[in-house]
């Protein structure tokens, strides 16, 4: 589904990036661990398409299409999700009105109408309830004033509702109490299946004992030094990080 | 001939013309006067230094429609709420328009200026109120007092509330072309009246057209006062509206404008406290592009204690556009507890849209809250990425964004179909469909 070979890539002229090679299939859940810049919040941003950074080297196939020179929006059509560390306040557009836009201009890029007024209702109120979101906060301004844990618990329903091929789920872990955690987790886990992949990004290993990778990277200085099955985690998770960066 | 000599000369032929101006003779005597001694306002002026009027007052407009001109309803529509039952006073060229008209005595007075100026029974209310509140010194205001003729007159009694809202509606068409016209409303409202009203003033042509109009409100005691203004005219209209509202104790009066046509736009929104516990708002939104420019310049004159006042504007510049906002808030010496609001903020979309914001606070009380703010700035890139992150493209993004800048402003609208018809002009404006509705 997602292949990425030899990507160099950065913003600023300052490439970021040094090299990552990474193969994601259907069905897969992925982790990629890491240091402090050590890259991970460049390596989704670059997968999802901000047009500050540039790819220098390599490429980035989705379903065997070279997305490289695609737009954000032209790289959600095709099915891609970014769950964002940081959450974009936007005052004045209410959560609903917002997911409402997202579903229909997906839908438009795909040549089909709008979805219809009740059957859009209908699938605000499921995902709602999948992440116990309650009616009063889809009428609030998106993200504005929202705590840590409701920022991250608005990207999974939005998730939820768009249902990509590829959730990319960028420090989700961040912000959150064990409850928001959990229930965020519960989330995603409902919304797996053998068709869609996850990549997990996350500083720790906690979250990873509710969303269970099959496979754990370990990102250095722009470049995956190590990969390996949960235990990789389980490793990091004890040793530290240091190890890797002295065997790298 | 420039244009102030040439209404110099038309003042000659208006005045000895029959008709409903001859009963403030008086008064527009003393107007024309004013306006040939000052001229049209220059950038020397301090309230002017970013608006020219330079090009208009080249342009040789007439203030005489030479053919009368008729319009259907279908040519029209779209400019008219439809969808909501409304009280209508329409002109055409300047012109009273019965056809598309809707006016009632039944409860309030909703009809003509030219009716209250010549029958006996408005007389003591044109004379207790008609140019009182009106700044007399300002040239473009007397010029308005020498030419009035016509206009809205709205006079609600005590206790009444209108329950239509009212939309005045001003149509320039193709057959009077650099026509200058100069309508004049007078709108009372007394102790516990309510109304609700919505201005446009609409071109029907591409051809230049001018309209200089005032309009003087006075809200007794505890009245209500809810003023929509849209401006989205041809890109060869200007327009200079007036408007000053005297308000008494326990009043409420609201003015929201929508700026998004037009070639020059300057509104002069003045309020005036009487009393203490006064409350006033006023809010815009203003969404141009090209060479368009729009000016607001406000006024809120608080004079006795406890009253407070809102003002809330959003611009957003486009191209070469460009926008001026003044917001001068006097607060006299025994209005204290005072509790003054002033909100500017504005995005400009290019490099060359630009606009000259400006608080102007003078305080004389001690005990008074006062706060301003006023910001220029850009979208907001990270927001882009996010929106364009969940598959929305860039256009729709940008438009997205900026109606969500806009909002609040339209929060605050209480009619429906309004809210409704801006939310539609916003989304057309930016070219998008933002894909719900308000």
């Amino acid at each position: 589904m997602l292949s990425i070979d030899n990507l160099h890539a950065g913003c600023e002229g300052k490439t970021i990036l040094q090299g990552i090679n990474l193969d994601v299939k259907p069905g897969e859940v992925h982790a990629i661990m890491g240091p402090n810049g050590s890259g991970k919040s460049t390596l989704s941003t670059v997968i999802a398409g901000h047009e500050d950074y540039e790819v220098s080297q390599g490429s980035i196939l989705f379903d065997g299409e070279d997305i490289a020179e695609l737009s954000a929006d032209e790289r959600a059509h095709k099915g891609i999700f970014l769950s964002f560390q940081y959450p974009v306040e936007i005052p004045g557009i209410t959560v609903t009105n917002f997911i409402k836009t997202a579903i229909n201009q997906n839908r438009k890029a795909k040549g089909l109408e709008d979805m219809p007024a009740n059957e859009m209702l209908k699938k605000i109120r499921e995902k709602a309830a999948l992440l116990e979101i309650d009616s009063r906060f889809l009428s609030r301004s998106l993200n504005e004033g929202f705590s840590g844990g409701e920022k991250k618990r608005n990207e999974i329903f939005q998730m939820a509702m768009l249902e990509p091929k590829l959730a990319i789920l960028d420090e989700t872990d961040s912000g959150l109490d064990i409850d928001a955690l959990r229930i965020v987790a519960n989330g995603v886990n409902k919304l797996k299946g053998s068709n869609n992949a996850i990549v997990v990004i996350t500083h720790y290993q906690r979250l990873l004992d509710y969303i269970v990778p099959d496979f754990v990277h370990v990102l250095h200085e722009g470049k995956i030094v190590k990969s390996g099955t949960k235990e990789l985690a389980l490793a990091l998770e004890e040793k530290g990080y240091d190890w890797i960066k002295q065997g790298a | 001939m420039d244009l102030q000599e040439t209404l110099l000369s038309s003042y000659l032929a208006f005045d000895a013309q029959d008709g409903p101006q001859r009963t403030l003779q008086d008064e527009r005597a003393a107007a024309i006067e004013v306006f040939e001694q000052q001229g049209f306002p220059t950038k020397k002026e301090e309230d002017w230094k970013y608006t020219s009027l330079r090009n208009l007052t080249k342009t040789n407009f007439s203030v005489f429609p030479k053919e009368d001109a008729s319009l259907k309803l279908e040519d029209v529509k779209p400019y008219i709420l439809q969808d909501v039952d409304t009280y209508k006073i329409v002109f055409v060229d300047g012109v009273y328009n019965a056809y598309l008209s809707e006016t009632t005595h039944e409860g309030a007075d909703i009809c003509l200026l030219s009716a209250a100026l010549t029958k006996k029974k408005y007389a003591a209310v044109v004379k207790k109120y008609f140019n009182t509140i009106a700044e007399k010194e300002e040239s473009l205001t007397a010029l308005n007092t020498a030419f009035t003729k016509e206009g809205a007159y709205i006079y609600v009694p005590e206790g009444k509330v209108v329950e239509k809202p009212v939309q005045i509606i001003h149509f320039s068409t193709a057959k009077n072309p650099k026509l200058l016209v100069q309508p004049r409303n007078l709108i009372v409202l007394e102790k516990n009246a309510e109304i609700q009203i919505v201005e446009r003033h609409q071109s029907l042509s591409e051809n230049a057209t001018f309209t200089n109009v005032v309009t003087e409100v006075f809200t007794a005691q505890n009245a209500q006062l809810d003023y929509y203004k849209i401006q989205n005219d041809h890109t060869e209209a200007s327009l200079i509206d007036s408007t000053y509202i005297s308000q008494q104790k326990h009043s409420h009066a609201k003015v929201h404008t929508f700026s998004f046509g037009g070639k020059l736009t300057r509104n002069n929104l003045n309020f005036y406290h009487k009393d203490a516990e006064i409350n006033s708002t006023m809010k815009g939104i203003t969404l141009i592009e090209g060479t368009q420019f729009v000016d607001h310049h406000t006024l809120v004159h608080h004079a006795q204690p406890n009253s407070e006042s809102h003002q809330d504007y959003k611009g957003i510049f486009a191209e070469k556009a460009t926008g001026v906002f003044n917001g001068k808030i006097i607060v006299e010496k025994e209005a204290q507890k005072t509790n003054a609001f002033q909100q500017n903020n504005n995005i400009l979309m290019d490099d060359k849209a630009s606009i000259n914001t400006k608080p102007q606070l003078e305080i004389f009380a001690d005990d008074v809250k006062c706060s301003h703010g006023c910001t220029i700035g850009q979208l907001d890139e990270d927001a882009l990425f996010y929106l364009q992150s969940r598959g929305i493209p860039k256009k729709e993004a940008r438009g997205l964004l900026t109606y969500a800048f806009a909002n609040n402003v339209l929060q605050s609208v209480q009619i429906d179909s309004v809210k409704k018809r801006i939310n539609k002009l916003i989304a057309n404006k930016l070219g998008v469909n933002i894909g719900f509705d308000v």
